[in-house]
């Protein structure tokens, strides 16, 4: 699905070249959920926009679905949710998740289905007119959700999504996550800097430390695909996450 | 309304009732040498009473009281046909329609420029230092030559006028544009471009409604200068109508309250225009979201 071949991005910057991503190598197949995990400056968030070709890699080789990724974008293959929202505070919520829909040229009443169907989704049901700022931090972060899902890209890539939202809303959006996850069967790239978070919901983590940005560890996730949120206490749950720790301290990632 | 009456009513009318103390007292003050001068003249006896009194009443008082024009005003509006030329509805009328002429094509010639600064990297660098050179000139010099050129030009009476509005009027809604249009966060530019949105549509969809806020303030200051805009264009037309004409033919013949309420009629105007704005603007910004 994603595929990722010595990849080198080198920021020119007003100090000198900066090097944000060095020699990353990485495979996604169809219907994995893989989190990238790492400090800040490890480059996850790099690495997510190359693959949405918001940011060009200087050298390596990139193929989303087979294409660049400049192709890729243009062929409308993945749905991306920041770190904040980003609601257009001048539409209610509704027309925010039609939005995509109406540049993508969606006629009217599949605008109407669709929306009426994401919303359900991600349980927004009954808030179509009310605008952003009427709805919870939590509430914006899944309205953003439903905006990515809705002209049916196969790839979602998620920027710290629920970052800046606190642990309890944070535990029941991963839950409803991981259901949407199940449900439509998406292949999911999402950056987290929480390593509960990471082994909550991946398949697949890929641990990445600074200077340069770069992958440390790729570990695959051993956890069932049926997970509680009790899940997080158990034995194997600490065992990944102990992998985690790990492969963030190898790549100095704590100093 | 309580609350209304509270925060805006009571605060309002004190002032106007220190406006309004402090005028009376400059009255009498800059008034009564020229008075005194009357009563030595005619071997009048006068006391401090009699110079309050007659300080209010004179025909050419230097500063006419308050009540004085509000009776001119009053003898003005309400007294004559609205179709005489003494009727200060008529120059009102005149002076307003050159100012909403001037006002909307200044609105859409600032629209224009601002989209072509934004959407145009050569226009940007060319356009702007000329925009901001237009302003530097003073309106005052420049709006005779404006009158007489398009005169020469087979144009005159409300045109002309209506373009000094549009000379004054389109700067503050360029620059307040060019801000709005530029306004939209780096992540909402950077979700369109996901989309692989048309330019187009990033512009109607997210730069136009982004600068709505911008547009609204910056026409309450220009249609503030739309109504100076007419005003200073009426000047140098021979002041045939226009609450222009009535400052000139007011200061031809030193008939003071004549220019004070064509002056009061003016803010009545700058301030009816603003606060019809500034209720559109809520509506519309209400509809778009808007927390107030």
């Amino acid at each position: 699905m994603i595929s990722v071949k010595d990849l080198d991005l080198i920021f020119e910057t007003n100090d000198g070249p900066v090097q944000a991503l060095s020699n990353v190598s990485l495979e996604i197949e169809k219907g994995d959920f893989v989190s990238f995990i790492g400090p800040s400056g490890c480059g996850k968030t790099t690495l997510l926009r190359t693959i949405a070709a918001l940011e060009k890699p200087t050298s390596g080789n990139l193929l989303v679905n087979g294409l660049s990724p400049e192709d890729a974008r243009k062929n409308r293959a993945y749905g991306y949710v920041f770190q904040a929202a980003g609601l257009y505070p001048w539409r209610n919520i509704y027309r925010n998740v039609s939005l995509p829909l109406e540049i993508m040229g969606y006629k009217k009443n599949e605008i109407t289905r669709i929306v009426e169907k994401v919303l359900k989704l991600v349980d927004l049901t009954g808030f179509e007119k009310k605008f952003p700022w009427q709805l919870s931090g939590g509430m914006q972060q899944r309205a953003s959700i439903a905006r990515a899902l809705s002209f049916n890209a196969n790839i979602l890539l998620m920027d710290e999504p629920f970052g800046a939202l606190d642990e309890i809303v944070r535990d029941h959006l991963n839950e409803q996550l991981l259901k949407l996850w199940e449900t439509t069967n998406k292949t999911i790239c999402f950056v987290t800097h929480s390593i509960s978070e990471a082994v909550y919901l991946s398949t697949k983590i890929v641990v990445m430390s600074p200077r340069p940005g770069r992958i440390t560890d790729i570990i695959e996730n051993t956890l069932p695909s049926n997970r509680p949120l009790e899940i997080r206490d158990s034995k194997e749950f600490l065992s990944v996450s102990q992998r985690v720790r790990e492969g963030l301290r190898s790549g100095h990632s704590y100093e | 309304m309580i609350n209304y009456f509270k925060n805006s009513f009571l605060p309002i009318l004190s002032i106007v009732i220190i406006i309004f103390a402090i005028w009376y007292i400059f009255t009498v003050y800059l008034n009564s040498s020229i008075q005194i001068d009357t009563y030595e003249r005619q071997k009048i006896d006068w006391e401090f009473s009699d110079l309050v009194k007659d300080t209010m009443s004179q025909k050419k008082p230097l500063l006419p009281a308050p009540h004085q024009i509000i009776s001119e005003m009053y003898k003005t509006i309400f007294m004559i046909k609205i179709t005489s030329k003494k009727s200060l509805i008529f120059h009102s009328y005149i002076t307003l329609s050159s100012t909403l002429l001037g006002f909307a094509f200044g609105t859409i010639l600032g629209i224009i420029l601002a989209i072509c600064i934004v959407e145009n990297k050569a226009m940007d660098a060319s356009l702007m230092p000329w925009i901001i050179a237009s302003q530097t000139i003073p309106i005052l010099a420049i709006a005779p030559m404006i009158i007489i050129i398009l005169n020469a030009f087979g144009l005159s009476g409300l045109l002309p006028k209506a373009l000094i509005s549009t000379y004054l009027s389109f700067f503050p809604i360029a620059v307040g544009m060019v801000k709005g249009l530029r306004s939209p966060e780096i992540s909402y530019l950077d979700l369109m471009y996901t989309y692989n949105s048309s330019r187009l549509n990033v512009f109607w969809k997210l730069r136009l409604p982004s600068s709505v806020p911008y547009l609204f303030a910056s026409m309450k200051v220009a249609i503030a200068i739309s109504l100076v805009g007419a005003i200073v264009g009426e000047l140098p037309t021979g002041a045939v109508a226009g609450l222009g004409a009535r400052l000139l033919t007011g200061s031809y013949f030193g008939l003071t309250i004549q220019i004070w309420s064509a002056l009061v009629m003016a803010a009545i105007l700058a301030g009816t225009l603003i606060f019809i704005l500034n209720f559109i603007s809520r509506i519309t910004l209400k509809s778009m979201g808007s927390q107030e």
